[in-house]
């Protein structure tokens, strides 16, 4: 069984996470007095054409640049396979084509966003776009999709089946389904702002959108960040048993508690969902640097991928950056990180990751 | 299943007149849909009060619980078993009721979280009391074939020993007009391979397929029904939604999944075809069965005379009918069939026919440019 590396990186996200080393500029999304907060947009016009520019909905443009990003970041031209991972899909197609339906009782509807509306569409377009005729799937499964494709992807390579693939989570925000997601009560009121996201009581959390890719290979390069030991995901718990399955989970994998130098949780500020966390934080991860994302990336069904991005660039800088830190504790080098997520309840991952040299 | 079975033996389409959808396109298409209101699926289901399934949940659930019934899995965590299942429109059925309803009062925001493709596994996966790995799979109509590639390898990699694949996908306003703004929708019964084929009907449907690992073939003294013996997917990288004339991403497809399964051309015994009766996607496959397959092109048919065109749910239809083909060594015939395509000469079996089949292939693609193809194999 052949190893699976994690070769080039690229990440669009409400960070400034291109064009940068890691994270010096980070901006925490509690302070910035809204709820949704979109993701900072790179130059389109570097990697796409102005007449797709027009016609293509945010997300599949972020798709396309941040895989341009990781496979030169890579330093390679063209993959075996193309896996996306996408919570809600290309949801602002979707609603204009929706809203026209309703608005005009069925009449004068052009296919233009039907077409774009398809979940697969921004792993369809890198795929045109670099005329990639492998290996094409695309998740849609809330908060897993994103693990969902790196697991396909890792039997995919541990297998030789394909070398070299690109795997990433991409989602979008659109108005009306935001403003869905504020009267469900999953988005926090608007008023609400200046709060800490490991701290919060009430409802809800911020929204955020963005496209992190990731080329993995089956062959250490020199600009490896980690090799991918294992991914599990699981459609629901309770809070009771994530501890017992996390123990499992490493035990499956040979690595003892002991050995984590990092974990990496997905607090994202939403009361008592967030004590899925908090329960591991306060007893088996206590003494572990602990690691959280979603007050940088806001929280969204493929946030997790930005999680990935950030425990990655750890192993490879060998530092945590303050801003990411959830207690005080310092490891002199980090080389086994374990990351877990959930959402409210459903769709929890454990991915482990460890340095490509260790 | 019998139902299905039986229509299939008897030519009976279940495309008709939409009933449980009011459309301003009621008289100018025809649909496959089943005839059953929500209320009536709720009730099926025995799931009474306020609850979050959309349509395309109700139909998977049913047909999940019908798959595991049938597996005779009476303690659905037992194996480490996963639920993989495939949707295209996911909940819209309810967005499209609700949306601006959502606002405005509280009564039905509860269908909000029901929108996205995830959701209706979720619940299918709830209903099933299923925890473990629970994924779902949109890559347009070839989804379900890939929620069964994917349930395959993750039994080979041994990473699952129990695997519920399929998909569903409820008929809505959404996909009617999209599909009807595509010019693709036939205002009459479809007739795939034909000359003067028109375009697609919709359906709606939800099929689930349990895989097991031989391991618990062999433990539980299983009966099995068929084996997935083959796999492929590929990309056309062509266009968005047509398919490229030589048809390149499909004859991709079918050569990666001759290749897995170790046969060759003329060990394919029955093609159950793509078939959607629309002018782009009959020559596009036509072009790449011709290329696989040469001169001796094993009989081929479409069964969405039968079913219309499922979407993300088609490719799991065409798989159980595939081993339906196998148990009972007979190839379904592809109605409406009248003029041979001018193109090339294929001709689809319009016959029921009676044949020893060892190894039936089945061809599925979507918008994106996803291809897939699938072999299944007599036990």
């Amino acid at each position: 069984m052949k190893k699976v590396y994690i070769n080039g990186l690229g990440c669009i996200s409400c960070q400034k996470t291109f064009d940068t080393d890691f994270l010096e500029e980070a901006v925490l999304l509690e302070n910035q007095n809204k709820n949704v907060v979109s993701a900072i947009e790179p130059v389109y016009k570097d990697y796409i054409s102005p007449s797709a520019i027009r016609r293509m909905a945010k997300g599949v443009k972020n798709g396309i640049v941040a895989s341009a990003m990781a496979l030169k970041d890579a330093s390679i031209s063209q993959v075996d396979a193309i896996i996306t991972g996408t919570g809600m899909g290309c949801i602002e197609d979707s609603e204009k084509f929706l809203k026209a339906i309703i608005d005009n009782n069925e009449e004068f509807l052009t296919p233009t966003s039907f077409i774009q509306s398809t979940h697969n569409t921004v792993g369809g377009q890198i795929a045109l776009g670099m005329q990639c005729k492998g290996y094409n799937f695309t998740y849609v499964n809330g908060a897993n999709s994103f693990e969902s494709a790196l697991l396909d992807a890792k039997m995919q390579l541990e297998n030789d089946e394909n070398a070299s693939i690109l795997v990433g989570g991409i989602d979008e925000h659109a108005q009306y389904t935001m403003e869905f997601y504020k009267v469900a009560g999953l988005i926090k009121n608007d008023d609400e702002t200046n709060f800490s996201v490991l701290n919060s009581t009430s409802e809800g959390y911020v929204s955020g959108e963005g496209a992190a890719f990731f080329v993995l290979e089956n062959v250490k390069s020199a600009n490896s960040y980690a090799e991918i030991l294992d991914v599990s995901i699981f459609n629901s718990l309770e809070i009771n048993q994530v501890e017992k399955e996390i123990l499992d989970f490493l035990q499956q994998n040979l690595v003892s508690l002991e050995e984590i130098d990092a974990v990496v949780l997905g607090y994202n500020g939403d009361g008592k969902q967030d004590d899925y966390y908090k329960n591991l934080s306060e007893i088996i991860f206590k003494n572990l640097p602990q690691v959280y994302y979603k007050h940088l990336s806001g929280e969204f069904f493929t946030a997790s991928s930005f999680g990935l991005w950030m425990a990655s660039k750890i192993l490879k800088t060998q530092t945590i950056p303050a801003v990411a830190s959830v207690n005080s504790i310092e490891k002199e080098s980090y080389k086994t990180i374990l990351l877990y997520n959930q959402y409210r309840g459903k769709d929890h991952s454990f991915t482990l990751i460890k340095h490509a040299d260790a | 299943m019998e139902e299905n079975f039986n229509a299939l033996l008897s030519g009976k389409t279940g495309i008709s007149v939409i009933e449980n959808i009011e459309t301003i396109h009621k008289d100018s298409i025809k649909v496959g849909e089943i005839k059953k209101s929500n209320e009536e699926l709720l009730q099926q289901l025995q799931i009474y009060g306020a609850n979050d399934f959309s349509r395309t949940a109700m139909l998977g659930a049913i047909a999940a619980k019908q798959a595991v019934e049938n597996a005779g899995i009476e303690n659905i965590n037992d194996y480490k078993t996963g639920l993989i299942s495939a949707t295209s429109v996911g909940g819209m059925d309810m967005t499209e009721r609700f949306f601006y309803n959502y606002l405005e009062n509280e009564e039905n925001r509860r269908y909000i979280n029901a929108n996205d493709g995830g959701n209706s596994s979720h619940n299918i996966a709830d209903y099933l009391g299923l925890q473990g790995t629970v994924t779902t799979i949109s890559t347009a109509c070839s989804s379900a074939a890939n929620a069964i590639m994917l349930g395959a390898r993750l039994i080979k990699s041994k990473k699952l020993d129990r695997v519920i694949v399929g998909g569903t996908d409820a008929l809505s306003k959404f996909t009617i007009n999209g599909f009807k703004t595509l010019l693709i929708l036939s205002d009459t019964y479809n007739t795939p391979f034909d000359n003067n084929r028109k375009g697609l009907n919709l359906g709606e449907a939800a099929a689930f397929l349990v895989l097991e690992s031989d391991e618990i073939v062999q433990k539980e003294n299983k009966k099995v029904l068929a084996y997935v013996s083959g796999y492929g997917n590929a990309n056309d990288a062509f266009h968005q939604t047509a398919s490229s004339e030589n048809g390149e991403g499909a004859f991709l497809a079918m050569e990666k999944a001759l290749k897995v399964s170790n046969l060759s051309p003329e060990n394919i015994d029955y093609i159950n075809a793509h078939g959607t009766a629309t002018q782009n996607n009959d020559l596009s496959e036509g072009r790449a069965i011709e290329r696989i397959f040469g001169k001796n092109t094993p009989e081929f048919s479409s069964t969405k005379p039968f079913t219309g065109h499922a979407l993300a749910a088609a490719a799991a239809i065409e798989a159980v009918y595939s081993v339906l083909a196998l148990q009972h060594n007979i190839i379904f015939p592809n109605l409406n069939f009248q003029e041979k395509m001018e193109e090339f000469d294929l001709v689809p079996q319009t016959k029921l026919k009676e044949k020893n089949l060892e190894h039936v292939l089945s061809n599925s693609f979507g918008f994106g440019g996803n291809c897939s193809t699938l072999i299944f194999s007599k036990s």
